[in-house]
């Protein structure tokens, strides 16, 4: 019972690196090496908490609030807090042609900062108490034994990431949007010349995707931390970053990847006799993994393993 | 048949041919002005107190007291270590995210020196071997992603940067490991420190002015820094030319590591004589926009890590002075960054709306 306790609450973690991995894959299939996804979901995890509070204190207490609701208006917010941070850094890299990097680490400072200030406006409780109907799992899931609580006993945000993650792997390999988009990340003056505006699929993607890690933010403080603010949110944007290496920009090996990764993150609460040091190393292990990936693909050449092309690189029309 | 006017959009953009000294100038001065602006509105917006206060809190956080303005100058220095150390490997365009990190091992490797020879050997000895560690450690956690770029062109970007979490974690176990207690935190080795002249600061100071200055003549008056430039503009012409690129890319990474390493020999060895897992606290990340900002010359980014450090010194005191959440301080430091990111794109370029342009060209 143990480990299935465990396997649980990896998957629920997992699942908001899972989204904060999806969002940043889009947007590096556009050729954006957004490195300001830990601000992003930072923000994207105030926002829901906020608009969760508010929603909560307006219809006077948890106990009258919609489900639905309570679960859909935070997401939403989410989702808008998240791609409005994307909307600055799409406006800063593609129109004001800045550095990625550079703008991607403002936005992290922007975020992380922000993010705390925001959420210290309102009562922490307010948003709190709303975690246990973010994590009510199917109510035939009791019934159905271990299969019940490992695959049916988790809230909608769980089901959501996962949905996004297929979805957005569909959207990348089978659609022509997705084809345009891997165009115009891959290189973006041979997508320009056959007629894709490659800013509108830069703002677009980096926005949507955006604002897909901002719900994973809220994921992180609804499904494993059951509604308590942490100062260290970033710290999970860093992990999504490296869980889409991991993955190898494929969104639905994330599904498993970020499992692997929400294993690594939780196991040390689980495993007894290990001295406190050596959970430093257990930490460590999902970057390591990750480093051991990108040099064996790189070492590997495999032309479908490899990053996108043209990421972290500007593109100018004029300039060529 | 449509107007070919209506198909022409409503501005373009063009690249300036010549940027003169006083345009750049003027427009990095108004976006800091601008963003000052930005900044006292959002105060005033927050607690609806005269932005006159304040840029009063900002200014007395920075230089109020004899002590605050030595901090203020040791925290530039730091900074600018870091910056002058990411510096060469930029202008190479080998983008190292990976300062933090490297200046971390190279603190935790002062740091175990210390604590395992700490009183074994003369503390002469002792510094030496403080300072050799901790350099080697640095060059160490960058000459990795720097074999794998020249061997299998790597992304650098994302190596340096899962390094940087590699290096927590170590410092986090070798912490653990040395504190029995468990409580986690490395009780300052005092005795073991690196000399000092006058106060804690001045000789951090001293090298950190010195390696500015070396930094400077070694990329505009050497041959390294010609080839650095050379590979950094284009790959092709630098294999053209007869330079053999991999050996640059692996050469500047472990000058970049070296004086990573040294930053953190500096902040554990010199100043607080203890690690933690914060104890470069993001400056390794901010190196890359002070180093960006001063256009990867080691004299401009004088005055972009004193524009950085003033703003986090000065924000410190308008939470406290003010009572408001110390999170104001990141969101000042964004809101300049963003302005000063920004305006780039004005000294660049030019904005031509669609009639002048389209009179241009009947001109033509």
């Amino acid at each position: 019972m143990r480990l299935v306790s465990f396997l649980v609450s990896a998957v629920r973690v997992g699942m908001s690196f899972l989204l904060g991995s999806t969002g940043e894959t889009i947007t590096e299939k556009s050729g954006h090496l957004n490195l300001g996804i830990p601000g992003i979901m930072c923000v994207g995890a105030a926002c829901g908490c906020i608009t969760e509070s508010f929603y909560v204190t307006s219809c006077g207490g948890i106990d009258h609030v919609s489900g639905f609701v309570a679960v859909a208006l935070p997401i939403l917010a989410s989702f808008a807090g998240g791609g409005l941070m994307g909307l600055i850094y799409s406006f800063l890299t593609v129109s004001l042609r800045a550095n990625q990097n550079v703008t991607g680490l403002a936005l992290t400072t922007l975020g992380t900062g922000l993010s705390n200030y925001m959420i210290a406006q309102v009562s922490g409780s307010s948003y709190a108490q709303a975690s246990k109907i973010f994590t009510k799992g199917l109510p035939i899931a009791d019934r159905l034994g271990v299969f019940g609580r490992l695959v049916l006993s988790y809230g909608p945000l769980v089901y959501l990431a996962i949905i996004i993650a297929l979805t957005a792997s569909w959207m990348l390999t089978r659609t022509r949007i997705g084809l345009n988009l891997r165009a115009v990340g891959e290189n973006p003056a041979t997508a320009d010349a056959a007629g894709i505006s490659v800013t509108r699929y830069r703002y677009v993607a980096t926005v949507v995707g955006s604002g897909i890690a901002g719900i994973g933010g809220l994921c992180y403080i609804m499904d494993n931390l059951n509604g308590g603010w942490e100062y260290t949110i970033d710290a999970i944007g860093w992990l999504a970053i490296a869980l889409v290496i991991f993955t190898l920009w494929k969104p639905n090996i994330g599904i498993i990847g970020s499992i692997v990764f929400g294993a690594f993150y939780v196991v040390s609460s689980y495993i007894t006799g290990v001295s406190f040091n050596f959970k430093a190393i257990i930490k460590m292990l999902p970057y390591v993994m990750t480093l051991i990936v990108l040099v064996f693909t790189s070492f590997a050449r495999r032309k479908e393993n490899q990053p996108p092309e043209a990421l972290g690189l500007p593109y100018f029309r004029e300039d060529r | 048949m449509h107007k070919s006017e209506s198909h022409e959009p409503l501005f373009h953009i063009v690249r300036r041919e010549h940027v003169s000294l006083k345009h750049s100038v003027m427009v990095r001065a108004a976006a800091v002005v601008l963003a000052l602006l930005v900044c006292a509105l959002v105060f005033f917006l927050l607690t609806g107190k005269s932005p006159l206060q304040f840029y009063s809190a900002m200014i007395d956080g920075a230089f109020g007291t004899k002590r605050r303005i030595w901090l203020l100058a040791y925290k530039t220095a730091i900074l600018l270590c870091i910056s002058v150390a990411v510096t060469p490997a930029f202008r190479m365009r080998f983008w190292n995210i990976g300062a933090e990190g490297q200046a971390l091992v190279g603190g935790l490797a002062c740091a175990s020196v210390m604590f395992y020879l700490g009183g074994k050997v003369p503390n002469p000895v002792l510094w030496i071997l403080m300072s050799v560690s901790a350099i080697a450690a640095g060059m160490l956690w960058a000459l990795l992603p720097a074999l794998c770029k020249a061997r299998w062109s790597t992304n650098e970007t994302l190596f340096t940067l899962m390094m940087n979490y590699v290096a927590t974690q170590l410092v986090s176990f070798f912490i653990n490991t040395w504190v029995k207690s468990g409580s986690g935190t490395l009780p300052p080795m005092t005795d073991y420190g690196l000399p000092t002249l006058g106060n804690a600061w001045i000789l951090n100071i001293i090298i950190v002015i010195i390696i500015t200055v070396l930094m400077h003549v070694y990329l505009f008056r050497s041959k390294h820094g010609y080839e650095i430039t050379v590979v950094g503009e284009s790959e092709n012409t630098a294999k053209y030319i007869g330079i053999n690129v991999p050996t640059v890319i692996i050469r500047t990474m472990l000058l970049s590591g070296a004086l990573c390493g040294l930053t953190g020999l500096l902040v554990v060895g010199g100043t607080n004589y203890s690690i933690t897992t914060t104890a470069i606290g993001g400056q390794g990340f901010t190196a890359i926009m002070v180093s960006w900002l001063g256009k990867f010359n080691p004299l401009y980014m004088v005055m972009t890590a004193f524009l950085l450090s003033f703003l986090s010194r000065g924000a410190v005191q308008v939470s406290t002075v003010f009572k408001i959440n110390d999170s104001i301080s990141d969101i000042v430091t964004a809101i300049i960054l963003f302005f000063i990111i920004g305006c780039e794109f004005f000294i660049n370029y030019r904005v031509v709306p669609r009639h002048a342009s389209s009179d241009k060209g009947g001109a033509k």
